[in-house]
């Protein structure tokens, strides 16, 4: 705790529901960065597909009063994770920057973190990963390929995260808002996601945390989760049903 | 009315070590396929390890399934033991004498059994020992003491370790009868197993004693292993069938019944295979009756607080859960099934004292019994995790796959193949017991009845 607390660093994200198109850009960004093996047909028919964030779509109304919402969903990098003290072997951690990692070489795959977890982003690899040959050089060099018999989960880039911190440091900087971005954040043609560090006062992720239209998920189950979401406005919608209705 | 028949120490030896001094008729062929059972088993169980858990029909959100259930099932059989010899013992019900080293020995068979699942669920089971040894390695990295599925190898450890010493303090004097009755190389074997023992009243009085002192001691485990297993479920918050208060006793309770129905169970075969009437008499099958009888209603109040409590609280989730456990097909079929043969069918006829007293009934009832308890640990482990909250977009059910199947098989197949390994080098029933029944009951006129009495130490 002492160290989280002395730590720079407490790293979050906010997603504005709002400008989400459900374009699915963030996910095809974070199977590219993070070295997720294909998913092809077979693998979401067994419902063994690995998607570190996917986006939900609620349809709402019947034809032709027809509406779209979208809500990306990733790991939360809750406080109170509830994979983490389940794990036999601490796989699951919380490093002090607030982030909850997945230690690959530790993990034994119980997959009790996957059972813990009530967001459903916890990946357990059935087979042994592979690629097609086209894509052997297409692998991200400073992430791990997970084996087979483990579980895998959203890192929010901690290879980028490191990067950048490496890079100020080197540089003497601080390190400034907006400059490391997970690569959905990237990836995201409308900035509906923004990454940044809760422990800076001045950062767009904590202006966007205290909006009135921010919410969490499963709030009831007290995770204390760190990622936020801004609630779509709807004007069709009671004023007084607007936020968390997902 | 109890029967008693007046035996002879010569006659008991001689019946009881039927099965050990030579070999039945029925043995090797039996083996024989129980062994091909256990060979395709560990077959499959390597091929699982060589592709990978790819192979059982798991998937999103059910990450357990078929194997979780079987663990659970078989520390639920173990649980025969402990309430047979432990509390029997210790409440002085004479007619526990001829079942406990069954009892005993059921235990530490299905634990030796139930270990096995919860490695080969593993997706690395090679790296298992960073997770049951809690030794510092160079990583400076402990086991995880928050984590239940430590405590797991814990309970059953401790439990396992104590049913053995169990098991062999009560063996040690029918060793020495083997030891006096064989010669060559299984007389050196049995004079060392059974550590020089002579029958002296010193010797009588330390195995007494120890034998009380680990049933007392061994009390506490009979609380605490299926509280634990059932931990591994509670302390789930985020699966709404499995976070629940109730689980700890509800778990142990139904493990006593499904334990003691497997009890009947090997008694059925025991007096079947070894022809020991005179020793596994109807009325040790009344007794374990009327003891289920108490078992299950108490198992079956359990279950329904469970779904009481689940609905009391009017959470849509919950109430969907439930829905799904009870309703929805194929799981309603599961649900009635289990409601059956875990209560309905077997209570009934145990109700009756012809039926408690006729050795088939018991043993198809006692059959149902465990049929109902696996498909018990099946309809909360898999339902709950395929609704466990409103995020679980992926409403998959789940199917045990054909490998998953085979492994089940194969856990009944290994169990029995150890038991009548164990059976054919070591006597089933404890003479000693037996003996000691005969030396204790004696028969009083009451009016003009004969009444069989207990002598009490």
């Amino acid at each position: 705790m002492v160290a989280e607390k002395q730590s720079k660093f407490k790293w979050g994200m906010a997603i504005d529901i709002d400008k989400c198109t459900g374009c699915q850009a963030c996910v095809l960004a974070c199977q590219a960065e993070n070295n997720i093996p294909i998913n092809t047909e077979d693998n979401f028919k067994d419902a063994r597909g690995i998607e570190w964030i996917r986006v939900e779509r609620y349809w709402e109304g019947e034809f032709p009063d027809v509406k779209a919402k979208f809500i990306p969903i990733l790991c939360m990098h809750c406080d109170n994770a509830p994979c983490e003290p389940v794990c036999p072997v601490y796989a699951s951690y919380h490093t002090v920057e607030g982030l909850n990692v997945q230690v690959y070489n530790r993990c034994v795959g119980t997959r009790y973190c996957a059972n813990g977890c009530p967001y459903l982003v916890r990946f357990f690899n059935y087979w042994e990963p592979e690629w097609p040959e086209s894509l052997q050089n297409q692998l991200n060099p400073d992430v791990t390929v997970r084996s087979r018999g483990i579980m895998e989960k959203c890192t929010m880039c901690i290879q980028r995260i490191r990067r950048g911190t490496r890079k100020a440091k080197r540089d003497n900087n601080e390190v400034m808002d907006g400059d490391i971005s997970p690569a959905c954040v990237q990836a995201c043609p409308t900035e509906a996601m923004v990454f940044g560090n809760q422990k800076d006062p001045n950062s767009k992720i904590n202006k966007m945390k205290n909006d009135k239209r921010s919410y969490t998920l499963l709030d009831h189950l007290k995770t204390n989760s760190n990622v936020w979401y801004l609630a779509k406005i709807d004007e069709d919608m009671d004023s007084h049903h607007e936020g968390g209705s997902h | 009315m109890q029967q008693r028949r007046q035996l002879d120490e010569k006659q008991i030896n001689r019946e009881l070590l039927n099965g050990n001094l030579q070999t039945p008729k029925w043995y090797y062929p039996v083996m024989g396929v129980l062994g091909i059972g256990v060979l395709i088993g560990f077959a499959t169980i390597l091929y699982m390890f060589n592709r990978g858990l790819g192979v059982t029909g798991l998937a999103r959100p059910v990450y357990w399934g078929l194997f979780i259930t079987t663990f659970v099932f078989w520390v639920g059989i173990s649980h025969a033991g402990i309430m047979i010899s432990a509390i029997l013992r210790l409440t002085q019900a004479e007619w526990r004498r001829p079942v406990t080293r069954a009892a005993e020995l059921l235990t530490v068979f299905s634990l030796l059994t139930a270990l096995f699942f919860p490695l080969m669920h593993a997706g690395r089971p090679w790296r298992i020992a960073y997770w049951l040894i809690p030794y510092d390695w160079a990583r400076g990295i402990w086991p995880n003491v928050r984590s239940p599925l430590f405590w797991d190898p814990i309970a059953i450890g401790t439990y396992l370790t104590g049913s053995t010493l169990f098991l062999f303090v009560a063996l040690i004097p029918d060793l020495a009868i083997l030891r006096d009755r064989t010669t060559g190389i299984k007389k050196t074997i049995y004079s060392m197993l059974a550590l020089g023992w002579r029958g002296n009243p010193r010797q009588w009085q330390l195995q007494v004693v120890a034998g009380i002192l680990l049933s007392a001691l061994m009390l506490p485990i009979f609380v605490s292993v299926h509280s634990i297993v059932s931990w591994d479920f509670a302390v789930t918050p985020a699966v709404e069938g499995w976070h629940s208060t109730i689980f700890a006793p509800y778990f142990v309770i139904g493990a006593v019944h499904s334990g003691v129905s497997a009890v009947v169970t090997m008694m059925c075969l025991m007096r079947w295979l070894w022809k020991w009437n005179n020793y596994i008499r109807p009325e040790h099958f009344d007794a374990l009756a009327r003891l289920l009888i108490i078992v299950a209603t108490a198992w079956l109040a359990f279950t329904f607080l469970e779904l009481i409590f689940s609905l009391y609280g009017r959470d849509a989730p919950e109430i969907a859960l439930r829905e799904l456990q009870i309703f929805t097909w194929p799981w309603n079929l599961i649900f009635i099934t289990f409601l059956l043969t875990g209560y309905v069918i077997p209570v009934g006829c145990w109700l009756f004292k012809s039926c408690r007293n006729n050795i088939a009934i018991m043993f198809w009832t006692s059959i149902l019994v465990n049929v109902g308890m696996w498909l018990e640990r099946f309809l909360i482990i898999v339902p709950g995790l395929a609704r466990k909250q409103v995020f679980v977009y992926t409403w998959e059910g789940y199917w045990p796959s054909p490998v998953e199947w085979v492994i089940l098989v194969w856990s009944f197949a290994w169990v029995s193949f150890l038991m009548l390994l164990f059976a054919r080098f070591f006597p089933l029933v404890p003479l000693f017991e037996a003996k000691e029944s005969q030396v204790f009951t004696t028969e009083m006129k009451v009016g003009r009845a004969t009444v069989p009495m207990v002598i009490r130490e």
